[in-house]
């Protein structure tokens, strides 16, 4: 079959345009409807640093408690997998699933597989399963909710505040550090490893 | 930049999942770079958004209507409270706090309904013979696939909430059946969104078939 590297097809129009040299930090846009063609972002280096820390701020979030009562003496705090947990236990259970794939499940198998995509393609090789990895990435993408759960963290706190005495764990400020490195960066620019790393040998 | 030659019509397929513009041959072709199916457009994209949009209407009413959330205040044997979205909305209003209750506002209501409706906005438009495509209704597209997932939100909180507000293994939050039915109409309008091929926006057909 062949193929046209040099032409870039709009995901959300199909009109074809040239594929232009870009510069770090710039954009191409669709001529016919808007939409971003490409973008140039961070290079593997910064992106494999990014994702490392990501790792480990999120083993810290999942491990340490995101919020926690006192109320006369009596203390309780919950982790994310408690959230998930709790949900598991009553009459709306199915939705258990749902809230541990967006927190947990996805957040873990998307920062994983981009620390193993980045480490070999920092040595300038092709990642064994790259393409299987490249492709869950592509599927896990939209379900990935961490920025929400901070936000719906945040939210909580207010709610409970008015009868409670509320305090912030050590989890949720570890999400607000993921967040800022998931949205910032590591999700933009992950596309680009296609044509990087297409000709490397494994 | 300046040819504005559409793909389908030159012979071309751009791959969904790595870019890679292909020739167009068979159905089941391969990307040789990634070895996704590399397809025209997504397959049976109207029915499949026009199928998970109806199940999340269906859902949205008893999301709406039934409690989302009980709670009881300490040391009350009796009863306690049932919430739904709305009511969990008005207290924050009530307790002075007018922000996270627009914020709920746009999370919870706004954005599922607009959702709903866009949605069979765009199918509409993409069943024509003649769709009118243009850089609004794509951005409107963008604009769903950006937003859509932030209704989740009222979904963790009364995950966090209820995780959290327990005294001596005695629970003082529990979710409620609710709680399922919004998480649906999240997930369900996600999958119709993410069915959905913007570029049969812009595809003149000869005749509906």
């Amino acid at each position: 079959m062949r193929t046209y590297p040099g032409l870039i097809a709009c995901v959300n129009c199909d009109t074809l345009s040239e594929r232009p040299t870009l510069a770090r930090g710039e954009q191409a846009a669709c001529g016919r409807c808007g939409s971003v063609l490409l973008r140039t972002g961070l290079n593997v280096q910064h992106l494999l640093a990014l994702s490392l820390a990501a790792a480990i701020l999120y083993i810290i979030a999942n491990v340490f408690p995101v919020i926690g009562i006192t109320l006369n003496g009596a203390h309780h705090e919950t982790t994310l997998l408690g959230s998930v947990l709790s949900m598991a236990d009553a009459s709306a259970a199915p939705i258990a699933v749902v809230v541990a794939l967006a927190i947990i499940v996805v957040p873990a198998l998307q920062i994983a597989s981009l620390c193993w995509l980045l480490l070999f393609a920092q040595a300038g090789r092709r990642a064994p399963l790259f393409n299987p990895l490249m492709h869950l990435w592509e599927h896990l993408y939209p379900w990935s909710m961490v920025e929400v759960a901070l936000l719906a963290a945040l939210v909580s706190v207010v709610k409970m505040k008015s009868i409670l005495h509320v305090h912030i764990g050590i989890g949720m400020w570890a999400m607000a550090g993921l967040v800022v490195l998931l949205i910032g960066t590591v999700h933009r620019d992950v596309r680009s490893l296609w044509v990087e790393i297409a000709g490397a040998a494994s | 930049m300046k040819a504005l030659a559409r793909a389908a019509e030159a012979g071309f397929i751009g791959c969904r999942v790595c870019g890679l513009v292909c020739e167009a041959g068979g159905d089941d072709a391969q990307c040789p770079r990634c070895d996704a199916e590399i397809r025209s457009r997504k397959p049976y994209s109207l029915s499949r958004t026009w199928a998970f949009l109806i199940a999340g209407i269906i859902a949205y009413v008893p999301a709406n209507v039934l409690p989302v959330m009980h709670t009881r205040s300490l040391g009350d044997s009796h009863g306690g409270t049932d919430n739904t979205i709305m009511s969990g909305l008005i207290d924050f209003w009530k307790n002075g706090s007018q922000g996270i209750a627009a914020l709920i506002f746009v999370a919870s209501i706004v954005i599922p309904s607009t959702k709903i409706v866009a949605l069979a906005a765009l199918l509409v438009n993409a069943q024509r013979r003649a769709p009118s495509g243009s850089a609004q209704l794509v951005r409107l597209y963008r604009m769903l696939e950006l937003v859509g997932y932030w209704s989740m939100l009222d979904v963790l909180v009364v995950a966090l909430v209820t995780a959290v507000v327990k005294f001596r293994g005695l629970s003082e939050a529990e979710p409620r059946i609710g709680i399922l039915y919004f998480g649906l109409v999240v997930v369900l309008t996600m999958l119709a969104t993410l069915s959905f091929d913007p570029r049969l926006l812009w595809d003149r057909r000869a005749r509906r078939g």
